[in-house]
């Protein structure tokens, strides 16, 4: 569905993707993670388009996406920080992006009940609160069924009762065979969600398997014990060499 | 808004202080040689900067490049060119003279599409609000002033040779000089620019001279917008 061929993105010196190449099949759903400033975040921008890589290739149902835009309506986006125009209101926006996207005739506003968005309507973007923001953009995200899913951090910020209400929808959207693609620092909640790993480290990929087989290649229960372990036999392995 | 009513302001006053509708206009062009381009190019910058997460927001959806980019511009443009209308145009049509306005209404418009699109160019080429202000900035001060000190230089310590034909590709470089030689052909006091105003009239006849440096404005506003553009299209966000 998505292949990342040896995309490299240099910001000036600092080399953010390091010749990562990743496929991302359908049905399947993946957590990625990697200490803060690994490139988890410059990877995912690149596979929207925001982000042009500095070389490599990017392939969306075998299709380049460099200079495509189309295929966008297949991606639900969650950015890590939703930023908003601030003068616009909440019904706005939400009407704005359903012009956008006018072929969609199905619209999932199940989160915006859930969230009980829909009674601040009329309030301005920049007088929400950075947990509404997150319950906005998670709403957002899943508004027009798109197959793929993209969450940035999507429980950062959210109240307990909101993270399950998130987490559910995540859940049941991944029953429905779409590829979802969640980055988090909680890594409890991805051991429930994802049943891929992908781990990057100073912008490359140093793990892409299952879950189950890193639980079982490090003898471990948790994701976090595994996760831990993993990182000190790499540790170890590199004083090694 | 406030642009609006600074430029009737203006207008008001000189027509207070003047009788004459042709000194008014004279008068005029001057401050919207100067003003026009500073307001357009600092409000541009400033509007791409605050609106940058709002052209995030667009791009992570099924929108092409070109026509957030585009509608960004179209959306900037039309909004000051209006201000500009509405503010100089109003008060002639109070005073009810319609003949020597249109130049200035038209050039004005010229000058701010131009310097929106120099802006947008200097607002593509950095990610700092602060230098992407001065570089407009820049452009304007070298537009207004700069250019001309420079031109002024060139003829005098080159004043034994013929340098008609050199003076005129010179103007062609400067929107402004361009805006204002459209003007003054149009208000018939080219003489005012002397020597090269003079040529210019001679070289080109009126309505000839003004066609060309109005084809000119409009390259003038087309290769910095598309240059952004192309920028553009390859930036990260």
């Amino acid at each position: 569905m998505i292949v990342v061929h040896n995309a490299c993105k240099k910001f000036g010196q600092l080399i953010a993707l390091d010749r990562v190449s990743l496929e991302l099949s359908m049905g399947k759903s993946y957590a990625l993670i990697g200490p803060n400033g690994s490139g988890k975040t410059t990877l995912i921008k690149s596979i929207l388009g925001l982000v042009v890589p500095t070389s490599g290739e990017i392939l969306f149902n075998s299709k380049s996406i460099f200079n495509d835009w189309k295929y966008r309506e297949q991606i639900g986006y969650m950015p890590q920080i939703g930023r908003y125009p601030d003068n616009m209101r909440i019904g706005q926006l939400l009407e704005m992006m359903k012009n956008i996207r006018p072929g969609v005739a199905k619209i999932d506003e199940e989160l915006i009940d859930e969230f009980k968005l829909g009674k601040i309507y009329d309030k301005r973007l920049h007088a929400l609160s950075g947990g509404t923001r997150q319950k906005l953009s998670a709403s957002l995200a899943f508004l027009f069924h798109p197959p793929v899913m993209i969450l940035d951090e999507p429980t950062a910020g959210l109240d307990p009762i909101s993270v399950e209400i998130l987490k559910e929808k995540i859940l049941h959207e991944k029953k429905m065979g779409k590829l979802m693609i969640i980055t988090s620092h909680v890594l409890n909640e991805l051991d429930e969600l994802t049943e891929q790993l992908i781990y990057m480290f100073e912008g490359r990929v140093q793990y892409n398997n299952s879950i189950e087989s890193l639980k079982e290649e490090t003898s471990e229960l948790k994701l976090n014990k595994a996760i831990a372990t993993f990182i000190r036999q790499n540790e170890l392995l590199a004083s090694v060499n | 808004m406030f642009y609006t009513f600074f430029l009737l302001i203006c207008t008001f006053a000189l027509f207070q202080l003047d009788g004459d509708f042709g000194k008014v206009v004279l008068s005029l062009m001057n401050i919207v040689l100067m003003a026009v381009p500073l307001i357009s190019v600092i409000f541009t910058t400033i509007h791409f900067f605050n609106s940058y997460e709002f052209i995030e927001l667009m791009l992570a959806q099924p929108i092409n490049r070109r026509s957030v980019f585009l509608s960004e511009y179209l959306a900037v443009a039309s909004s000051l060119c209006l201000a500009y209308v509405i503010g100089v145009g109003l008060p002639f049509i109070i005073y009810g003279a319609w003949q020597p306005i249109s130049s200035l209404l038209i050039t004005g418009v010229f000058l701010t599409l131009v310097f929106v699109s120099l802006a947008f160019f200097a607002s593509v080429l950095t990610r700092d609000k602060a230098k992407a202000i001065g570089i407009a900035l820049s452009f304007w001060f070298y537009f207004s002033l700069i250019y001309d000190g420079l031109l002024l230089w060139l003829v005098y310590s080159l004043s034994d040779y013929p340098l008609e034909k050199l003076t005129l590709a010179l103007i062609a470089l400067n929107p402004i000089d361009l805006a204002r030689i459209i003007m003054l052909l149009q208000l018939d006091i080219s003489a005012l620019m002397g020597y090269t105003g003079a040529f210019y009239r001679e070289f080109f006849g009126s309505s000839l001279g003004i066609l060309f440096s109005g084809s000119l404005l409009i390259v003038w506003v087309l290769w910095p917008i598309y240059f952004a553009l192309r920028i553009f299209n390859k930036k990260d966000l």
